[in-house]
């Protein structure tokens, strides 16, 4: 595996390049709007990468993924705002702001399990939203505004990339063996001598950081950012997102957020029955196929089936 | 002395609300293992229904005592048709699924209800008075007001009632055997899907009641009503140990009377944020809520 590894990361590197070559050469001949949306799918991507890693492939019911975004977000627009730090850097800071936020939550919260980890999570999620709202220096209810908008192309998708690779890489290792071995018997994986909280707690930092690198590229998207951009509504998205394409796989909750994040804008001439449409293909998407888009499979799996020995998922 | 008591009745009033619609999150739960998300929306839906029953008997111009019972009962009856329709529809169709594709179904038909309503009925409307509002004067700063009355009193009769049919009836009994094992039930010749559904009429008749109250008490209702309230009332069954009758009682109470004594003595601004630090602190000391059973895993 570690040779795949290696080129992967070959790969990874001609990806950045063409990324950037399209940054340059075919953005700013591209119609804004349709930029824009690529954008934001971009970073629903990373938010939705981490939370995989989380429910998807270690079976920690998060509901709290938005809390870690709001996390990243603010820290790292304050860090552009009152330190000054190029926007790059300040991102890798919110980054390691959520992992922090995901190490304190988790530490104590993975003792729960199943549906009241969830709870907790959810709560997670409120108490960072009121905090922000009553923190004055961060602008409280009325958003910060001001930021230096800095999100383009170019950036988010080299963000997706790392990510992605990163998670890739990590989901082959041992400890990615040990993720899913948590996720489907966490009884019988203690019983090997594995410390199982130590392996939740290190799904929910790693997912916590993406998720705050995705909050970092979202303040610095259109400059502003609020606290009601990361509510609950938004963690349950990013769950739907993981589900519908499929827990257990990378990426098929890739495709599942771009077109999540896509439709209400494709949808967008008939304004006003989007929401709906969007819920009764989430809800006959439930009942249809239940496990979700590529099931615990990946897109690969699908293009070059003779040439992997023995599924990992 | 009278702050303390003020705050008292406004925290049982406010409990009573959360408990009306927690008893449908911890029924529902006790029987599917289901997060129930859709139930904040039939707890929405009642409101409105409760405000064009109004209109149709006449209540909302000349309120009697004829027509407010009709208006209640008729928006307890629609909840309850529409629990079990949200259930008959969108979650027996996954019953062998896995409980996540369960959560995600809720969570769509949750979207579904919310955004329909807004689409049918518009963003806001104002709900008239129908009931008598009265307030008298106890003390210096301490009114009782005919609402609260009235709120706590109409939940504990439908409490009364609620503990008759679990702890007495056939179908209670039928649906407690559900809540300790589904399996084994059905193989006792019990009717699952038919208790489920009943399960289901009965936490959403509840909410129903609950919308009712909170539509009279607030005078204006909107599509996005049931989202606040029913993430606090989910978080009070959950204090309380969800799937536990008593324990959502217990739950929302001390949920209604945290909130009101933070926000009267201390600061309002953090009042949103008591219910998720009140959570958070209890499940780390009782895992399972107050009165939740500890179920041990098993290999």
């Amino acid at each position: 595996m570690t040779r795949g590894a290696m080129n992967g990361w070959g790969a990874m590197l001609v990806g950045i390049a063409i990324i950037w070559a399209i940054q340059i050469f075919a953005v700013p001949w591209t119609d804004p709007y349709a930029t824009d949306i690529v954008v934001r799918v971009g970073m629903n991507l990373l938010a939705v990468m981490g939370l995989a890693l989380v429910l998807g492939f270690t079976g920690q019911f998060s509901l709290g993924h938005a809390g870690f975004m709001a996390v990243g977000a603010y820290t790292a627009g304050a860090l552009s705002m009152y330190l000054h730090l190029p926007p790059v850097v300040a991102m890798i800071g919110g980054g390691l702001a959520a992992a922090v936020a995901g190490l304190i939550v988790g530490l104590p919260s993975l003792r729960l399990t199943g549906d009241y980890l969830a709870v907790v999570t959810l709560g997670f999620n409120g108490i960072i939203i009121v905090l922000i709202q009553n923190a004055e220096w961060l602008g409280g209810a009325k958003g910060l505004i001001g930021l230096p908008t800095f999100t383009n192309f170019g950036w988010t998708f080299t963000f997706v990339l790392v990510g992605g690779m990163s998670l890739r890489n990590l989901l082959a290792s041992a400890q990615g063996r040990v993720f899913k071995a948590v996720r489907d018997n966490e009884i019988a994986t203690r019983s090997l001598g594995i410390d199982t909280t130590r392996a939740k707690v290190t799904a929910f930092v790693i997912g916590a950081f993406w998720a705050g690198i995705a909050g970092g590229l979202v303040a610095f998207h259109r400059g502003s950012i609020f606290p009601s951009q990361f509510q609950y509504d938004r963690s349950i998205e990013l769950v739907a997102m993981v589900v519908l394409g499929g827990t257990g796989s990378l990426s098929g909750p890739l495709i599942a957020s771009s077109v999540l994040t896509a439709l209400p804008e494709v949808l967008r001439p008939i304004a006003q029955y989007r929401m709906v449409i969007y819920a009764m293909l989430l809800i006959g998407m439930m009942i249809l196929r239940p496990k979700g888009l590529l099931g615990a499979r990946e897109l690969s799996e699908f293009i070059r089936l003779p040439k992997r020995r023995g599924t990992t998922a | 002395m009278t702050v303390f008591l003020q705050q008292l009745i406004n925290g049982l009033s406010l409990g009573a609300i959360y408990a009306l619609i927690a008893l449908g999150y911890t029924m529902v739960y006790g029987t599917l293992q289901l997060i129930n998300f859709a139930h904040s929306e039939v707890f929405m839906m009642g409101a409105f229904a409760s405000l064009y029953l109004a209109k149709a008997t006449g209540a909302d111009q000349n309120p009697t005592v004829a027509s407010v019972a009709i208006v209640i009962a008729g928006t307890m009856a629609f909840c309850a048709l529409l629990g079990m329709t949200i259930e008959r529809l969108a979650y027996r169709p996954l019953r062998k699924s896995g409980r996540l594709n369960l959560l995600i179904t809720a969570i769509g038909v949750s979207m579904l209800l919310r955004n329909g309503t807004l689409i049918a009925a518009g963003p806001l409307a104002s709900f008239p008075s129908l009931l008598p509002e009265a307030q008298w004067q106890l003390a210096p700063g301490l009114t009782l007001r005919s609402m609260d009355v009235i709120t706590l009193s109409v939940t504990l009769v439908l409490m009364a009632l609620l503990h008759h049919i679990v702890e007495r009836t056939q179908m209670g009994r039928a649906m407690r055997a559900v809540s300790h094992s589904r399996d084994a039930a059905a193989l006792m010749g019990i009717p699952v899907d038919r208790v489920i559904a009943f399960t289901f009429a009965l936490g959403s008749s509840l909410a129903g009641a609950a919308a009712f109250l909170r539509a009279v008490d607030m005078h204006k209702i909107d599509p996005e009503m049931g989202t606040n309230m029913g993430l606090k009332a989910f978080v009070a069954a959950v204090l309380g140990g969800i799937g536990s009758i008593p324990g959502a009682v217990i739950g929302a109470i001390l949920l209604g009377l945290s909130e009101t004594f933070v926000s009267g003595y201390l600061t309002s601004t953090y009042r949103d944020a008591i219910a998720f630090c009140l959570l958070i602190v209890i499940l780390l000391f009782r895992p399972s809520g107050l009165l939740g059973k500890h179920a041990p895993e098993k290999v």
